[in-house]
């Protein structure tokens, strides 16, 4: 499902691109997951904290997705924002999120001035509210707080279609993505292990027919066979129960992956099985059946050698799609192209598309989640770096004053180049220090609220007769104490920009989980103080992920030494670099027991 | 004072005669000695060659006999009464000292003063 935010606060600039599309494009950065609207009454203290700013702070944000509560440490204003027509306006994100770059110290009050300019300047910016379904716990736009006391209701959505911003583009892929994970089930995944099951429930027949069809054709003149065929009976019995056991263990899997080419291995064998099985038949047409044969002794040898060889089959099968790899020839690379995330695996021989899979199996656990929100440097330190810069000259023939003044501009810049370092170092300590601030009160605050309930054992409810309490289910007790922690972990999530990942109904299912098995507030928080693996964040749905291989050979080759390949989804992709591990030398060396001997080096001072 | 073991040594010595102290029930010398064949001799200060693993003198107390007598600290002790000190133990070293009925002793020690005032002389004419 789609959400969108009531977003809040003006935008500042009255472009032409910017006009409301229908509602069903979010402006918000983040994935769907639904948000909440948070209550009124907690908010209502913030507000007084958020000081003015100059206009010019709205506009633009890129990455912040949800803006930064009070904790956003980057800001991302633009420069004099009258004449940004082409900036896609995430005016709540941003409303947080741009603060000037001066002292922090200032910043709440800039924050005051700019939310009470906004609101009296904005007053003609209108446009539709639209509420999510489900409730944004965590809204990004704190100010909406704000707004509710200053205009009770005016919140403005602002979106932007036309903007070359790549934010939007990405809403829009991302929209596209939703849609189609909600197409039908695609039956493509389902053609090859078919295929393969018809051919080995064929392949198994086969033996039975070729005892079956002289038996029923001609049988009466057939040469009996006593006991070597009965043994040869039970032979085929075993055999055959051999194969349905191993092949129900070994393929009859369900497919955890589509591969854009022909799985090389299995494609041959299902060949060689096929091209067996057709040529056993076309023999036993041609020499059995024809003629009928009438020594059946001959026909169940024949019928067992094929079972026999069907085993063999199997068994090669088993070597070239399941031990093969297992021993590790390539030490594999992979780093996530957004944020540097990297790893490194060991695999064994496998062609490109089976390494892909295996690579991202392990991604789903092995990777802290993708968070855009944290990517980007402050836009203060880079619109400095921008602006550096944009100092050149146009003319050649300038006067000694010109040339001397672009000189100094050219030098003025290289200057203000120099600390934006500096200020890269500031902003990390500040944040750092605000994150450890905001999860300290929301340690402390979870804590509290666990020692507020506890439970009941069985024989505490007769014990107290006069003191009644009310006896609630875990949905309930995690209801109860939820209000308590609640700001506390929505700010921290907030300033951590995690407020994305986790919704006030996932918090709230995760604290009954918790309260259920007795854990403690520790064990409650791990998951909100660690950015996870991407597993930890997926919906369970039957659509599967799609991710796009990117490769220079084709990608049924096999690995070898320096491939490089990547496997890209919409918004980041992993880079895969192939080494080979190294060949060891092992060499040995006896050490006799009892060669360990010892002595006291000594240095003493006798005085006589 | 380099010496290459199982070769005879040759260093220019100087005669030291020690008159015992006697304090108490002890008969004391006043000097400290280091130094011997089970010990590191890597760890003297005084010696020129660090395998030389013969006793030295590390420590003088002063106006004890041996301050009196000449000897200096760093000087390394060849003979005492006539024993040899160049292939002794540390415990050795300290016994052939310290008998109780000798009242004297008589040090051969070696220092590199000496050897350098010796070559001195004997290039000057």
């Amino acid at each position: 499902m789609l959400t969108i935010p009531a977003t809040s606060g003006p935008p500042c600039c009255d472009s032409p691109t910017h006009h409301p599309l229908p509602p069903l494009f979010s402006s918000s950065l983040t994935p769907p997951p639904p948000r909440l609207p948070f209550s009124c009454s907690l908010l209502i203290g913030l507000q007084d904290r958020f000081p003015q700013d100059q206009l010019g702070g709205v506009c633009e944000q890129r990455g912040t997705a949800g803006g930064g509560g009070g904790g956003g440490a980057r800001k991302a204003r633009s420069p004099p924002i009258r004449d940004m027509d082409n900036e896609s306006q995430y005016s709540g994100y941003s409303y947080k999120s741009s603060h000037s770059r001066s002292s922090r110290k200032h910043r709440d009050r800039r924050d005051r001035h700019r939310s009470k300019s906004r609101d009296s300047s904005s007053r003609g910016d209108k446009s539709v509210t639209i509420q999510t379904p489900g409730e944004p716990l965590l809204d990004a736009e704190s100010t909406r707080g704000d707004d509710r006391d200053d205009n009770w209701g005016e919140t403005t959505t602002v979106v932007t279609g036309t903007s070359e911003h790549s934010i939007s583009n990405e809403d829009l892929t991302r929209v596209t993505k939703d849609l189609e994970e909600s197409t039908p089930l695609e039956c493509k995944r389902f053609l090859g292990p078919a295929l393969g099951g018809c051919l080995s429930f064929f392949a198994l027949v086969t033996p039975l027919a070729f005892l079956i069809l002289p038996q029923v054709l001609w049988r009466d003149v057939l040469e009996p066979c006593g006991t070597p065929c009965e043994g040869l009976y039970v032979s085929l019995a075993f055999k055959l129960l051999v194969l349905l056991i191993s092949s129900w263990a070994l393929f009859l899997r369900p497919p955890r992956a589509t591969l854009p080419r022909f799985f090389v291995f299995r494609c041959l064998l299902m060949v060689l099985v096929f091209l067996f099985v057709a040529s056993y038949w076309l023999f036993y047409g041609v020499r059995v059946l024809e003629p009928k044969e009438r020594d059946y002794r001959g026909i169940v040898e024949y019928a067992a050698s094929l079972v026999d060889a069907l085993l063999f089959i199997q068994y090669l099968a088993l070597v070239l799609l399941e031990v093969r790899h297992l021993q590790p020839a390539f030490c594999l690379k992979v780093v996530r192209s957004t944020d540097g995330a990297s790893k490194f695996y060991n695999v064994g021989h496998l062609s490109i598309q089976r390494a892909a899979v295996w690579v991202l199996d392990r991604y789903y656990s092995d990777f802290p989640v993708y968070n855009p929100a944290l990517l980007n440097l402050p836009k203060s330190i880079l619109s400095k770096k921008m602006t550096g810069f944009k100092v050149y000259s146009l003319d050649e023939n300038t006067t000694n004053n010109s040339t001397g003044q672009s000189r100094a501009m050219i030098a003025a810049a290289a200057r203000r180049r120099d600390n934006s370092h500096n200020e890269f170092y500031y902003e990390e300590c500040e944040m750092d220090r605000r994150v450890r601030k905001r999860k300290a009160r929301l340690v402390v605050a979870v804590e509290e609220a666990f020692t507020h309930i506890k439970r009941l054992h069985e024989e505490e409810v007769a014990s107290s007769p006069k003191h009644p309490r009310e006896v609630m289910d875990p949905r309930e007790a995690a209801q109860a104490i939820f209000a308590s922690m609640a700001r506390a972990m929505q700010k921290y999530l907030r300033t951590t920009r995690q407020q994305a990942f986790h919704s006030m109904e996932s918090i709230l299912t995760h604290l009954q989980f918790c309260i259920t098995h007795n854990m403690t507030p520790k064990a409650f928080l791990e998951r909100y103080l660690t950015p996870g693996p991407t597993m930890q964040y997926q919906q369970q749905n039957g659509r599967g992920r799609q991710w796009t291989l990117v490769s220079e050979e084709p990608v049924t080759s096999s690995l070898r030494q320096g491939l490089v390949f990547s496997l890209r989804r919409l918004d980041f992709s992993l880079v895969v670099t192939v080494t080979p591990l190294p060949f060891l030398r092992l060499g040995e060396e006896f050490i006799d027991p009892k060669s360990h001997k010892f002595v006291m080096r000594l240095q003493s001072e006798t005085s006589v | 004072m380099a010496f290459t073991p199982g070769q005879p040594v040759t260093a220019v010595v100087q005669r030291i005669e020690i008159q015992k102290l006697r304090q108490g029930d002890n008969l004391i010398l006043g000097f400290s000695i280091g130094g011997g064949i089970d010990q590191d001799p890597g760890q003297n200060p005084f010696s020129e060659d660090k395998t030389d693993k013969g006793i030295y003198v590390t420590r003088i107390s002063a106006g004890g006999p041996a301050d009196e007598a000449g000897l200096r600290m760093g000087d390394k002790i060849m003979q005492v009464n006539g024993w040899d000190m160049t292939m002794v133990t540390h415990d050795q070293a300290r016994k052939r000292l310290t008998k109780k009925n000798e009242d004297v002793v008589r040090l051969l020690v070696t220092r590199k003063s000496l050897e350098d005032a010796v070559r001195q002389s004997m290039t000057r004419p």
